[in-house]
């Protein structure tokens, strides 16, 4: 398990990105210079709570409420490994 | 046009790229404003281009480039920024650093500015004497400066061609040196001024892949501190390139008089009207206009692009260089080896290799050439 995925690390969006909510796309989306990453719904739910405060741990807790689902854990893992590759979360 | 061909409802325009002046204190060879940009009309007010960037948002644009000519020389650039960060779009620069000060740098900063993209191009008309030039350099290392202390990314842009390409190498070592985290090496594209000068500026097969292999060595020395873009020159490819991402898919230019087209060049398509932000709202101008549905989707296409297996994949290349090269916009882009017009590209291509042309003088872009050019067409 990386940095980024161990659940008492605190990931936050990277300073290269800015995060944003779009109307016109419904959807969260990544910003940087000159270009554009759509979110997909589980992304940009995983993304918005980056928030350099809250523990992996957190979040995965987070999201299961917000959802009412369980076993979340695996998968937030799997895309943060993913999201630190494409340099859109630092912790 | 039957129903079974209309295009399917667009996107939202996601790229709003803000040409705010076609004035500029360069001579690029290879500009790609068009080539009688000088008879072109009065540019818009600074009202005008804050209700462009307020109608764009709420049709869906996020990206917003600010461009030109040189947006610098517009002195409500920090205005037309200030507005575009409070509504929310990511906002770029492209600039060649001239007249880029510590003072505007700081209230560009202020306004919200989000990103530079920094160009190396050479102020003087002594292009050979462009990497050696040390009042360029200078420049670009003051501007590299004042992007670096304002914390924006180090994009830098180059536009290559067969004048620079050998000494590629030198080009990304001053990249380096420069501090970019991003360096875009655009090989030059055959519109507008470059077309002019297309005998000077294409390079050879060789040259290119020289330049190729090269860009990958500095790739592999530097890893992660620098990302290097090698943007190939499509006369050397066998298809085309899916130009703008497709016509009225994402992108929405607005020229300094207010034209609002689907990409840069658009506007030298014969028997198409583009609508002007001065008449038009961006939303019907987006959804509504013919000039932005003629391209749309692929009811347009002729043979062979119509039953081409790969027509979604490039959607037929571009309908400028179509037009230029085969004398029709709706025909397939003559880069692609199926065209029947291909021979033309290769043609330039065999002028490249043997040179013929190469020491004609350069077409440099200025407003007097740009006159003289606009009265021959007219």
């Amino acid at each position: 398990m990386s940095a980024a995925t161990a659940t008492d690390a605190c990931p936050r969006v990277s300073r290269r990105f800015r995060l944003q909510w779009e109307e016109a796309q419904n959807a969260w989306v990544l910003l940087y210079p000159e270009g554009m990453v759509k979110l997909n719904q589980s992304a940009g739910e995983i993304m918005r709570r980056c928030d350099g405060s809250r523990t992996v741990s957190a979040i995965v807790a987070d999201l299961e409420q917000a959802f009412g689902a369980s076993g979340l854990a695996d998968d937030v893992a799997k895309f943060l490994e993913l999201a630190r590759a494409q340099q859109w979360i630092e912790t | 046009m039957s129903a079974a061909n209309l295009a399917p409802q667009p996107g939202p325009p996601l790229w709003l790229l803000a040409e705010l002046t076609y004035r500029c204190p360069l001579h690029c060879a290879f500009c790609y404003n068009p080539v009688d940009f000088a008879t072109s009309g009065p540019e818009l007010s600074t009202d005008d281009w804050l209700r462009v960037l307020r109608e764009a948002r709420a049709a869906g644009s996020v990206q917003c480039g600010f461009s030109g000519g040189e947006p610098m020389l517009r002195d409500d650039l920090e205005l037309l920024v200030a507005e575009a960060h409070r509504l929310g779009f990511y906002t770029n620069l492209l600039t060649s650093g001239v007249g880029l000060t510590a003072e505007r740098a700081a209230a560009l900063k202020a306004a919200g500015l989000d990103h530079i993209q920094l160009s190396f191009q050479d102020s003087t008309r002594e292009l050979n004497d462009f990497l050696s030039h040390t009042r360029t350099f200078d420049l670009k290392q003051r501007v590299a400066a004042l992007i670096k202390d304002n914390g924006w990314p180090m994009v830098m842009n180059c536009v290559i061609h067969r004048l620079n390409i050998d000494y590629i190498d030198r080009i990304i070592e001053m990249a380096v040196e420069l501090g970019a985290e991003y360096l875009e090496l655009a090989n030059s594209q055959y519109y507008s001024w470059a077309l002019l000068n297309r005998d000077q500026l294409l390079p050879t097969r060789e040259q290119l892949e020289r330049a190729e292999r090269i860009t990958n060595e500095y790739r592999e020395k530097y890893g992660d501190r620098i990302r290097i873009f090698f943007v190939v020159p499509d006369y050397h490819e066998k298809r085309p390139k899916k130009c703008m991402n497709g016509w009225g898919n994402v992108f929405l230019t607005v020229t300094p008089d207010g034209t609002a087209l689907p990409c840069h060049t658009a506007k030298m398509l014969p028997g198409l009207a583009f609508p002007n932000v001065r008449e038009m709202g961006v939303r019907e101008i987006w959804y509504e206009s013919e000039g932005f549905n003629r391209y749309r989707g692929d009811g347009w296409m002729k043979e062979p692009c119509r039953t081409c297996p790969e027509k979604e994949k490039d959607l037929g290349g571009c309908r400028c260089q179509a037009y230029m090269l085969a004398g029709d916009p709706a025909a397939a882009d003559p880069v692609c080896d199926k065209s029947p017009a291909h021979g033309v590209v290769v043609e330039a291509l065999a002028r490249a290799e043997s040179g013929v042309g190469r020491s004609a003088p350069l077409v440099f872009r200025d407003p007097a050439a740009s006159r003289r050019l606009a009265e021959g067409a007219g």
